[in-house]
């Protein structure tokens, strides 16, 4: 990642609701260094949207100090706070668009309401309609497009005044698999030439491996792992298993259960287990395995339950190779970890 | 004026014509006055409302109890009741023009109840997106709500419009003149039925005519 400037620091912010009281977001601490892709993840009503208004203001917190660029967002008045949200893009599940404007006088919205000269509007405009790829679109209305052009215009709307970050509610969950990875190119394709920080909250895991570089998870308005997203993924803490909804693996309760992550791509698949196999000169059984694509990689996790006698080997092994690897607790273990 | 000396033709001219202008004067200049105080008193009571733009529950809990006051009044009777209003205003109780402040007052309260209730229909996210972006809030309430909600005003402004002609059939009784108190006096209590069914006729065709151009308006605006 490049800069590694970071970009929001949140401390020990803490939310809650002003009309009953009950806490919404407690003891957050991140930070998102520039350029990063940065996933807020968790199910609905963990708090994760209220979390992304935060960062822009739309939504106040009563404890705790978060910073975008150094500057403390609840410390802005309000004219000091619109002025910092030119410079932070937002999109929406449902697109939020003005369903009797056409796409160029939506995407030019914010300029207008900025007084920007037509000439620059119109440049501006026409060049991030070329950006979306809906060039040919400019006079339609909202209610002619699909959901995944809806999206593109209003990414579109949202780098209209060259934002440093872009904050993205839930802005592929209306959206079919297909559209989803085409609009999560679009995302990367903005990260990677326009140096744009995005932050996306979701609930969709697909969406955190496809794009995103980092992660958190929040549940019940509390930081449950927080990382980045490969590290998440080899972990399987049980954030992670509860938010994709896995049952746990019934471990065997003999020898030792071993977690390994590989990159799929470095090494030519079955020869690892095979290799090792011969190695130790013993077999062990493979409890689990996937291979899932992260960042356009793919990345193979496996559990393996490994005999007493040959653990200390394999160990030696793993690490010789330079290949991840953790124990995984039993389950009686396990439910100590989570509280 | 005798009306049995005179042709249909000439009571028609003499009569009907004058009074469907009077009717008109009165229906457009105070259905301009009630859109605009209407609007205003709309886009307030929105805002004020509970999480709205500029949340004031005190100014909201007043002008909504003002607005079903007003509107709780049989026209008739709040004419009447407001004569010391409108002759502060006008400087005169009885005519045409006096007959303006009460048409006025009646039909903002319904203004500003089409105005609100077609701003609640605006998404509520599209004003966050216009907040995201640093939209004032008179950019918000002109370039989002107005604008989204205006094919939803239109058809509630034909209403009101409807409604408001309804109205200033009663301005009669203050001596407005106009096609209702024509009709009461030289139709219904002349027992002239020729002239209160044809005042009936124009009014028909006038609701017709105003009803076609909202739902023209209505479509092109969709």
């Amino acid at each position: 990642m490049r800069g590694g400037r970071k970009v929001i620091e949140i401390k020990n912010l803490k939310k809650i609701w002003e009309d009953d009281g009950s806490s919404v977001l407690e003891n957050i601490n991140l930070t998102i260094e520039d350029g990063d892709i940065y996933a807020l993840v968790g199910r609905s009503g963990a708090g994760k949207s209220t979390l992304l208004r935060c960062i822009n203001g739309l939504t106040s917190y009563q404890e705790g100090s978060l910073t975008v660029d150094g500057k403390e967002v609840k410390d802005f008045n309000e004219k000091e706070l619109r002025e910092f949200r030119r410079h932070v893009g937002m999109i929406f599940q449902h697109f939020s668009l003005l369903e009797r404007e056409t796409v160029y006088k939506n995407v030019a919205l914010p300029m207008i309401c900025w007084k920007y000269p037509k000439e620059e509007i119109d440049k501006k405009v026409k060049e991030l309609l070329e950006l979306v790829g809906l060039a040919d679109k400019m006079n339609a209305k909202p209610r002619n497009l699909s959901g995944g052009q809806k999206q593109r215009v209003a990414i579109a709307r949202a780098l209209t005044m060259d934002p440093k970050i872009l904050l993205c509610d839930e802005a592929t969950s209306a959206l079919d698999p297909k559209t989803t990875n085409s609009i999560l190119d679009l995302l990367m394709e903005i990260n990677e030439k326009m140096g744009i920080t995005v932050i996306i909250v979701t609930h969709q895991m697909e969406v955190v491996r496809k794009a995103c570089n980092k992660a958190c998870i929040l549940e019940h308005g509390l930081i449950k792992d927080e990382g980045d997203v490969k590290d998440i993924f080899i972990k399987q803490p049980a954030s992670l298993r509860r938010l994709l909804g896995e049952e746990k693996l019934k471990l065997p309760l003999t020898g030792h259960n071993i977690q390994i992550a590989h990159m799929v791509n470095s090494m030519e698949e079955g020869e690892l287990f095979g290799k090792m196999s011969q190695e130790l000169g013993c077999y062990f059984p493979i409890l689990d395995g996937k291979i899932q694509d992260y960042r356009g990689d793919s990345m193979g996790i496996f559990t393996v339950n490994i005999d007493e006698a040959h653990f200390p080997s394999m160990k030696k092994y793993l690490d010789e190779q330079h290949i991840r690897w953790h124990e995984v607790l039993s389950t009686d273990n396990e439910e100590e970890e989570e509280e | 004026m005798i009306l049995k000396n005179y042709t249909f033709a000439q009571i028609f001219s003499l009569l009907i014509v004058p009074a469907f202008f009077a009717t008109l004067r009165m229906l457009t200049i105070s259905a301009i006055m009630s859109t605009i105080l209407g609007f205003a008193l709309g886009v307030i009571l929105t805002i004020t409302e509970k999480g709205g733009l500029c949340e004031n529950r005190v100014l909201n809990r007043v002008l909504d109890f003002l607005v079903n006051t007003i509107r709780s009044f049989p026209f008739i009777i709040l004419m009447i009741s407001i004569i010391p209003l409108t002759r502060f205003i006008v400087g005169k109780s009885i005519g045409e023009v006096a007959a303006l402040v009460p048409l006025t007052v009646a039909c903002t309260p319904f203004m500003a109840r089409i105005f609100q209730n077609s701003f609640k229909e605006v998404d509520p996210a599209l004003i966050e997106a216009a907040q995201s972006f640093g939209a004032t809030k008179t950019q918000i309430v002109f370039r989002v709500m107005l604008k989204e909600s205006v094919p939803s005003i239109i058809s509630g402004l034909c209403l009101a419009i409807i409604n408001l002609l309804g109205c200033t059939t009663m301005a009669g009784a203050v001596g407005a003149g106009g096609l209702g108190a024509t009709a009461l006096t030289y139709g219904y209590q002349n027992f002239n039925q020729r002239i209160m069914y044809s005042i009936c006729a124009i009014l028909v065709i006038l609701v017709a005519i105003i009803q076609y151009f909202g739902d023209w308006i209505y479509r092109k605006m969709k």
